[in-house]
């Protein structure tokens, strides 16, 4: 049997007197993705938070690679942290520190040397498509850069886990698609695990709906069809600081339940 | 400010463990040398216009009173001795180190407490990195080194004043102004005068640290943290300043 990469168990979170989340349970395979949806303050954010080991969750362990990180201390966490990138939902970049600063701040941090980091902050900067912004500061760059800013920095050292706090949020159409395309490719082909947070369903669908494959000379998306259906990728609705779905697109839009077809709408 | 005495306590428990873990930090790896010379040019330039001018005008009020005081035993020739004395002792740390509560004290309680409220320092920490070593650690050494620093052209600026209005003002000779300055400091009063910033220094960095890193309620809440911080430090070093004096002067002769 295949082991989870990335389990969460019982989970109970406080803030001040509300339980924000209230018994979440989830797994999440190697190579798998999951989509959070839900609606704003029910509680997604906190989910990732918490398997970041950014904030303790009160009741309830979290399994990051078959290992309980909610009884670690900040020193621990740290390699447990290595394995993991994040995407903060407002980018959260450093504005004290340049493109190069922020997308290569790992490398720096352990002393890799200068060319090397520089090689590596243009390969991920180029993935992304922002080759050009390299000695920008954060503040000069519109909304949508910093997303894809923030996603090189969580990328530079390759995850074997991604969490996404809403990457499109707020952008347009095409930008959205971008993104939307680089966590695909991700998934299909470096088989990084994911987990999604958003409440856009249109990006949610595209996850749930298309696969990247290699191409000659680049990265080709279809649309999954009678031949090929995407298994691995996987929603959960959470509302009131429980899940109340849990499943594949297909059964999601079938489902009767009033709240889940509101929300679909 | 803290309001029920639970509260109180919390909030010196809360510093107290962060000044244990900033401390015990110190020597452990990583070393972020770049960033603490960086925050010492911050604290020692942007305080020292500031510094040198409220020395400079201390020092001459001081020396206006001292003499006028003085006359009235007609000993206004010793104004030097009494002027230095106190810009040493006490003037020149506790000036210097509310000059830079009010100046670095609050640029640290608004940085990291808009970093705190944009997921910076979230975001510090799941890219691996303690954000005690790489922002409060190099802030604590920046302070405490560049305070005595500035604390010595406090009270070289304070002495300068001083001598400024007694020639121009009370027509005491520069001679004797300044040879009264010299013979009436001691080396306690120059060890005294240089410990009280170092502690000060450390005082203010660690709760105005504090104050950044406990921001809550978005971009309102770093302009609150930041009063907090210079009120709190203030108000420390002032209190800490009658202790350590009572200390000092204990074992002075
Ligand atoms: N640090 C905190 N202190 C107090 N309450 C918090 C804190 N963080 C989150 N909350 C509360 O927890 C609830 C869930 O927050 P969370 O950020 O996880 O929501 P979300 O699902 O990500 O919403 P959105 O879609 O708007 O981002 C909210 O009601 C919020 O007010
Ligand atoms: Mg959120």
């Amino acid at each position: 049997m295949i082991e989870p990469i990335l389990e969460v168990k019982d989970v109970v979170k406080f803030y001040e007197d509300k339980a924000v989340l209230n018994g979440v349970s989830f797994r999440v395979f190697k190579g798998a993705t999951k989509i959070i949806i839900g609606a704003s303050g029910s509680g997604k954010s906190t989910i990732l938070k918490l398997i970041m080991g950014l904030d303790r969750p009160d009741e309830g362990t979290i399994l990051v690679d078959g290992e309980d990180i909610t009884k670690l201390d900040e020193q621990q966490l740290a390699h447990v942290r290595k394995k993991i990138g994040m995407v903060f939902q407002e980018s959260a970049l450093f504005d004290s520190l340049t493109v190069r600063e922020n997308v290569g701040f790992r490398l720096y941090e352990e002393g890799v040397d200068e060319e090397e980091i520089d090689r590596k902050v243009r390969e991920v900067l180029g993935f992304v498509g922002l080759e050009d912004a390299i000695d920008k500061w954060p503040s000069e760059l519109s909304g949508g850069m910093k997303r894809r800013v923030a996603l090189a920095r969580a990328l530079i050292t390759e995850p074997q886990i991604m969490l996404y706090d809403e990457p499109t949020a707020g952008l347009d159409p095409i930008t959205s698609r971008k993104i939307n395309e680089l966590i695909i490719a991700l998934r299909d082909i470096k088989s990084v695990t994911g987990v999604f947070v958003t409440h856009r369903m249109r990006d949610a669908f595209t996850l749930a709906t298309e696969y990247a494959t290699n191409g000659d000379h680049e990265i080709k998306f279809r649309t999954e069809d009678n031949f090929l259906c995407i298994a691995n990728t996987r929603f959960l609705l959470l509302r009131d600081g429980k899940i109340i779905f849990e499943g594949p697109d297909e059964v999601l839009r079938k489902s009767e339940d009033e709240y889940i077809k509101r929300f679909l709408a | 400010m803290p309001l029920s005495p639970t509260a109180a306590v919390k909030e010196v428990q809360d510093v107290s463990l962060l000044a244990a873990k900033a401390f015990g930090s110190i020597f452990r790896r990583p070393h972020y040398v770049r960033d603490i010379l960086i925050q010492m040019e911050l604290i020692g330039v942007g305080s020292l216009a500031v510094v040198m001018l409220t020395g400079f005008f201390t020092g001459a009020v001081l020396t206006l009173q001292t003499s006028k005081t003085l006359s009235t035993f007609g000993a206004v020739g010793y104004t030097g001795a009494l002027v230095a004395v106190s810009l040493v002792r006490e003037l020149g740390p506790v000036l210097a180190s509310l000059m830079v509560a009010g100046r670095v004290g609050s640029g640290i309680a608004s940085e990291l407490g808009s970093m705190l409220v944009t997921e910076q320092i979230n975001a510090m920490r799941a890219l691996g990195t303690d954000p005690i070593k790489k922002l409060v650690v190099p802030r604590l050494l920046a302070t405490i080194s560049m305070l005595p620093v500035i604390t010595i052209v406090a009270d070289a600026m304070g002495i300068l004043g001083g001598l400024f209005t007694s020639v121009f003002v009370l027509n005491i000779t520069p001679n004797l102004y300044l040879n009264r300055a010299w013979d009436s400091l001691r080396y306690m009063d120059l060890f005294g005068g240089l410990l009280k910033p170092l502690v000060f220094g450390a005082t203010l960095a660690i709760v105005s640290c504090h104050c950044g890193l406990r921001t809550y309620g978005g971009t309102q809440g770093v302009g609150r943290s930041t009063t907090q911080a210079v009120v709190a430090s203030s108000i420390l070093i002032i209190v800490s300043d009658l202790f350590l004096t009572r200390i000092i002067l204990a074992y002075t002769r």
